[in-house]
């Protein structure tokens, strides 16, 4: 069995309470940071762990927290993302629902490296039944003293609460989930001023994700040089992996950083193999904004190495032939699905989702899902395909934040890989109604668009 | 935007409606009282099933600040509901992944046993639904979710979606 940190309890009946979280060895990293290392102690081993954000963009936690600003006088904030949005990501929502104090004793380490003496989880609104969990284990840290004023006798005080969002997957970008939390709309701020220097309520802040801010207790119980034993090189630690589609087993699973993507689908231990003795399509490795990528290509690199689960194996290849890790939302296609329906799924999403703040992709993420819609329902003709990568790539890179490159990558993967797809849909467009392209002779009959 | 059917000249938030609006507001920095926007109006939704414009405009009087800035919140998130709807809002995942394990299927479904298209509410008033994105259930797909307390349906198929809704009716009755 591979080697667990974060969920290593998680079968273990009542571990959503202190009591048997405590029993289990919670709250020891609390007690650890706060009688015997200094802030700047733990900030050191995070950085040492070398533990990266869990959140997508995978930039060195310890990094980040060494930029926070330290003006005498003004307070210092750590805000939680938990708006977990990207499609094909739930891991999230499953470690605050199962062991929420995992995230509370992380929140509490955290905390105090980084002096901050009041700090938000902000919860996506729809989690109400998290928000209400974490609620409840706030109240039962709190009761213990491990929470609120003079922490287990050390002068240090924290609150921590609970923060709703409103259904916008734009809040998961770092200043709209600022904005948010201020009670504004959530559109992101233009960088710099970054938020170490000016964020919630033009203080210094960090915005981590629960990921990572649970890793930080393992990372203090075991030192940041043991934590980064494990994983690949600069893929250090666990991950947890949002495991969907059409596998046997879906479900979140915790791997050791550099487990072969291979493993990762075929074994028992994971996502058991294909569902309905089906061959696999493709995957999306990262979340629904990483390429889409075929199924020989997540197998092996270019080059005809094994694929990893590690940040560096999974981007081998460049966008030519390689993705990107992302927040590990695992998507896993059969080989009767649709990539051009699913390329105009995810477009639709994108442009439900976009704040409207910049052009290139308020507009062009509708213009990508009305052209794919067209295509997708054999209306298309080829100078369509010509059309999506222009529009595609007018929009990376010139927005505010990064959503546009999120719609952008997956229609440019999806015409990269699997262009003869598309063509087909235009070349046949009564055939493409009734049958999927897929890689057998037959499919199921597709069904209606709903719209 | 705001039209005449948005408006609910009955809105009266009561005193333990007005407690809990006093316990959100005392977890922010003194002056930053315009934090608690959008846990108050998910408590104004949960208590009256949607939000009126005049229920903004009193939230707005609440956290002193301007109407407009509560319009432009709840008209930018897409939770909020802002026209009356069923009692119970089915709200199903359309997006990408809950697609792959049959969620258009079970939309179809749910439009059909309903008898109301997307966004409709049923003759007795007791249902509505429509298309949401991503839930973050990826893996327990295809999911919908009834607010006010968000709880969630998982794994679902033709058989679990008659099953809830005729308990939901069965409850009413």
């Amino acid at each position: 069995m591979a080697r667990k940190l974060l969920l290593t309890h998680i079968d273990v009946p009542g571990i959503n309470t202190f009591e048997v979280y405590r029993q289990k060895g919670g709250y020891v990293a609390v007690e650890k940071v706060i009688k015997t290392m200094s802030p700047e102690d733990v900030v050191e081993e995070v950085k040492k762990s070398g533990l990266r954000g869990r959140g997508g963009a995978g930039f060195p936690t310890g990094m980040k927290w060494s930029f926070l600003a330290k003006p005498e006088g003004v307070p210092r904030y750590l805000v939680c993302n938990a708006d977990e949005s990207e499609p094909g990501t739930f891991k999230d929502r499953y470690l605050m629902t199962h062991i929420p104090h995992a995230l509370i004793e992380g929140m509490i380490v955290s905390s105090f490296a980084l002096g901050a003496n009041t700090s938000y989880i902000y919860v996506r609104g729809e989690m109400m039944p998290q928000i209400r969990i974490l609620e409840r284990a706030i109240a039962e840290a709190k009761e213990k003293g491990f929470l609120g004023k003079n922490i287990l006798g050390s002068g240090y005080d924290l609150e921590i609460y609970v923060q709703p969002g409103g259904g916008a997957y734009i809040c998961g970008e770092e200043t709209a989930l600022l904005e948010s939390l201020e009670g504004k709309r959530g559109n992101p701020r233009i960088k710099p001023p970054f938020p170490a220097i000016a964020g919630l309520y033009n203080c210094p802040t960090v915005v981590n994700n629960v990921e990572s801010i649970a890793a930080t207790v393992p990372i203090i119980n075991l030192g940041g040089e043991e934590y980064a034993k494990i994983g690949v090189e600069r893929s250090t630690g666990t991950k947890l992996i949002s495991a969907s589609g059409n596998i046997v087993k879906p479900g979140v699973y915790e791997i050791e950083l550099g487990l072969p993507v291979e493993e990762f689908i075929y074994s028992e231990e994971y996502c058991g193999g294909i569902a309905n003795g089906k061959r696999m399509k493709a995957v999306v490795a990262g979340g629904s904004s990483v390429p889409i990528l075929p199924a020989n290509l997540i197998l092996k690199t270019a080059a005809g190495n094994s694929r990893l689960m590690t940040y560096e194996s999974l981007a081998d290849g460049g966008f030519q032939t390689g993705t990107m890790l992302g927040s590990g939302g695992f998507i896993v296609f059969d080989e009767d699905q649709c990539v051009v329906r699913n390329t105009w799924n995810f477009a639709r999403f994108y442009h439900h989702e976009s704040c409207g703040q910049c052009s290139p992709c308020r507009e062009g993420t509708g213009w990508m899902e009305k052209v794919l819609h067209k295509i997708e329902s054999g209306h298309g003709s080829m100078s369509d395909i010509d059309l999506l990568w222009d529009v595609q790539r007018k929009i990376e890179g010139n927005t505010i934040c990064p959503l546009g490159d999120a719609a952008a990558w997956p229609v440019a993967a999806a015409i990269r890989h699997f262009r003869d797809e598309f063509e087909w849909h235009i070349l046949h467009p009564e055939e493409s109604q009734t049958r999927n392209y897929g890689l057998a002779h037959y499919a199921d009959p597709l069904q209606p668009i709903v719209s | 935007m705001l039209s005449v059917k948005q408006h609910n000249e009955n809105v009266t938030f009561s005193p333990e409606l007005l407690a809990k609006f006093g316990e959100v507001v005392s977890r922010y920095p003194e002056g930053k009282q315009k934090s608690g926007l959008l846990p108050i109006l998910h408590l104004v939704q949960a208590e009256f099933g949607w939000v009126s414009a005049d229920a903004m405009d009193q939230v707005a009087v609440y956290l002193h600040i301007l109407p407009i800035e509560v319009y432009e919140v709840a008209t930018f998130y897409t939770m909020f509901l802002l026209e009356p709807k069923g009692k119970y809002v089915l709200e199903i995942c359309r997006t990408g992944p809950c697609c792959l394990v049959g969620a258009e299927r079970i939309m179809g479904h749910l439009e059909q046993k309903l008898g109301v298209r997307e966004g409709e509410v049923t003759a007795d008033g007791l249902f509505s639904w429509r298309g949401v994105e991503c839930l973050a259930a990826c893996g327990f797909g295809p999911v919908l979710q009834i607010g006010p307390e968000y709880t969630f349906y998982e794994n679902l198929n033709e058989a679990k979606v008659d099953e809830l809704i005729d308990n939901l009716k069965a409850k009413t009755e």
